[in-house]
């Protein structure tokens, strides 16, 4: 009788533990997505209120006057984000077919590997003092191809280990298809393995962008920021992130207003660009595999 | 017609050059590697016929873009290196402990470019605290998130969600730092703060744990309430690493076999009890590396912290008082730094962070990695 009160007690607790532990993990997640509803509806509710033609096509105003926009920011976070795709991608592009068809299992490819994985946590702040002292210094002068630069290197290390990731999951007999066929190796590679896989490696690209895309450390001394039109690779350029910055610690009421409107404008950008992935990465990944 | 004659050009050099090598490999190649080993009868045969030498020079190029990443990691550590050995040179190791004592106010001094006054002591406290602060309020949310996630959570919510926080990832450092300025410090000055320094400076509290140095006006959350400061620096840095530790940790929960379950659930274990034996227990190793993977985030971020740390080279004990992190200090005073010993100085603190969070990710890459590795196929 007495042990078995006792038992039933232990079930009790047990299920109690039990309960509260669901609760917990569940006001865990409430805690969690709850911030992430609040920042993504007030930004969206500040940034569309704040939006209008002007921030699109006008440079920015004088400090404390109101009105101006951001055109020239727009345009140079596009020329900054060109410089760095052009700089970044086939470096890790290239990297990532080392690892996958030709480094596959050597000791130099794992040090690569680890490398790549070193250089990915690296703080951007600190990317953007390599820029600094690699380009700005011998150069004389902040500039565009500087910030560009810096940004190139932080998607070099996505792009290299999504690359080699999509590499591994084509079949061997694809490859073996082609070579059969006397298809060159290079050829083989190029144009049977990396299009097999190309879906996959374009979103490694596409996250890589969007990663650096909201990037501001690394500009802030390399890019250093433009009140006017530049789209020269070899001057200080305006970039959407930079400006945003600038504006939130200014202390007028109108450079807020454009903040917000620049925060919704990068992010717009930013999921269109991680949607699109999502989208294209839905229709059917690696179309040989499987 | 058309139909038959397309393949022909095509075809017809591909199988002759495939029959070259046929024949090559038949009277060349030892016949014991033909019937090993697939990837040495391959690499024989590249090795010969017309497409050779490009063959070779695409391999070496694409070598080269790999040696690139070593090239680039070498490039940033030595050229940090170089421009910060002036500072390195006056202040030594000093440099990260020591302060100066200001002659008319007896505080500690520690960075004072104008009288070039170089100690690093604040930026590494601040660091700390905020990483801290950051770890202690993300951890426990992201593990719940997790568990929630992979063991608990209806499978129609599961997408919906893991998207969620994957987009939460996605916000730029910026726009994080954006919202804190404009809602979080309000909310921790109006609402948070008041209820923590009540809490925190009770006088039977003070009396009863005031051993401790962490209760009363001096302590944790002592001082003047301006909302910035050291707390709200860790609470902004503990959302921002909430998605890297929660996608991590499912991760590492998702690799632990079903068959774990399956047997604590089997000797009548609850579900919460089957968690904590089967799968935290199982995972904890790789738990552990994605908690240190995004302390090295915390570590290195720098936009965000930078608007809501108050940027004063001060140490207080106070959560409340204002701060400076390393790479804070860095964006705030790069590109107005004016004299060389000033610049190298900042260049030495950022030699500091890379070789810190070089060797924070790679302890936990190694223990992801020890936990994954072994893990069977996932099947989906």
């Amino acid at each position: 009788m007495n042990r078995n009160r006792g038992r039933n007690l232990r079930s009790l607790w047990r299920s109690g533990v039990d309960h509260l532990a669901t609760g917990l993990a569940i006001l865990a997640t409430i805690l969690v997505v709850a911030p992430l509803i609040a920042i993504f509806f007030y930004l969206v509710y500040k940034g569309a209120s704040s939006l209008n033609w002007a921030f699109f096509n006008q440079i920015p105003k004088p400090e404390g006057e109101v009105g101006g926009g951001m055109a020239n920011a727009i345009v140079g976070s596009a020329v900054v984000l060109l410089v760095a795709s052009l700089f970044g991608i086939p470096i890790g592009i290239g990297g990532g077919i080392y690892l996958a068809e030709f480094g596959r299992g050597t000791k130099l490819a794992n040090a690569v590997r680890f490398t790549a994985d070193v250089l990915n946590g690296v703080p951007s702040i600190v990317m953007g003092i390599a820029a600094f002292s690699l380009i700005v210094v011998p150069m004389h002068h902040y500039s565009a191809l500087a910030g560009g630069v810096a940004l190139g290197i932080m998607m070099i290390p996505t792009v290299t280990r999504t690359t080699e990731e999509m590499l591994l999951m084509v079949p061997h007999s694809v490859r073996e298809a082609a070579l059969g066929l006397g298809v060159p190796n290079w050829r083989s590679v190029l144009s049977i393995t990396l299009k097999t896989a190309s879906p996959g490696v374009i979103t490694g690209c596409m996250l890589a962008f969007a990663r650096v895309a909201g990037e501001t450390a690394p500009l802030l001394f390399t890019a250093l920021g433009n009140q006017f039109w530049s789209v020269s690779l070899n001057h200080e350029i305006s970039a959407l992130p930079l400006q945003i910055y600038n504006y939130a610690i200014s202390p007028y009421d109108d450079q807020h207003r454009q903040a917000w409107a620049g925060s919704l404008v990068l992010i717009a950008l930013i999921v269109i660009a991680v949607s699109l992935v999502r989208f294209v990465t839905s229709r059917g990944t690696l179309k040989g595999a499987s | 017609m058309t139909d038959l004659r397309m393949p022909n050009p095509v075809a017809a050099p591909s199988r002759s050059r495939a029959e070259e090598r046929n024949d090559s490999s038949a009277t060349d190649a030892p016949v014991g590697s033909v019937s090993g080993e697939v990837s040495a009868v391959r690499g024989y045969l590249l090795s010969r016929g017309n497409s050779a030498g490009s063959d070779r020079f695409f391999a070496g190029a694409m070598l080269l873009c790999a040696l690139a990443i070593f090239a680039l990691v070498a490039l940033i550590a030595v050229e940090l290196m170089t421009q910060s050995r002036l500072s390195w040179h006056a202040f030594g190791f000093s440099f990260f402990y020591k302060f100066n004592v200001d002659p008319i106010t007896h505080l500690p001094l520690f960075w004072d470019p104008v009288n070039g006054v170089f100690y690093a002591l604040p930026f590494i406290y601040g660091t700390l605290v905020t990483s801290l602060v950051a770890l202690c309020i993300a951890v426990p949310l992201a593990i719940g998130l997790a568990v929630f996630l992979t063991e608990m959570c209806p499978l129609w919510m599961r997408a919906p969600l893991s998207f969620f926080t994957e987009l939460l990832a996605a916000i730029p450092s910026v726009v994080y730092g954006l919202w804190a300025i404009f809602i979080l410090v309000p909310l921790l000055r109006e609402h948070i703060n008041p209820v923590l320094m009540a809490i925190f400076t009770e006088p039977g509290l003070t009396h009863l744990l005031g051993w401790t140095g962490l209760f009363g006006d001096n302590g944790l959350f002592g001082g003047v309430n301006l909302g910035l400061g050291l707390l709200c620096g860790g609470v902004i840095l503990a959302i921002m690493i909430l998605p890297i530790i929660a996608s991590l940790t499912r991760e590492v929960m998702r690799s632990v076999p079903n068959s774990q379950r399956e047997a604590a659930l089997a000797l009548g274990a609850t579900r919460w009890e089957m968690i904590r034996m089967a799968v935290l227990r199982n995972a904890r190793i790789g738990i552990v590396g994605s908690v240190i993977l995004g302390l090295g985030r915390a570590l290195g971020e720098t936009m965000a912290v930078a608007m809501v740390i108050g940027n004063s080279p001060e140490i207080h004990l106070s959560l409340l008082s204002m701060g400076h992190s390393m790479a804070s200090v860095i964006a705030n005073e790069f590109s107005e730094a004016t004299s060389d010993m000033h610049r190298s100085a900042l260049i030495e603190v950022g030699l500091a962070l890379f070789l810190v969070t070089i060797v924070v990710n790679a302890f936990a890459r190694i223990l992801v990695w020890a936990v994954t590795r072994g893990a069977p196929a996932r099947v989906q």
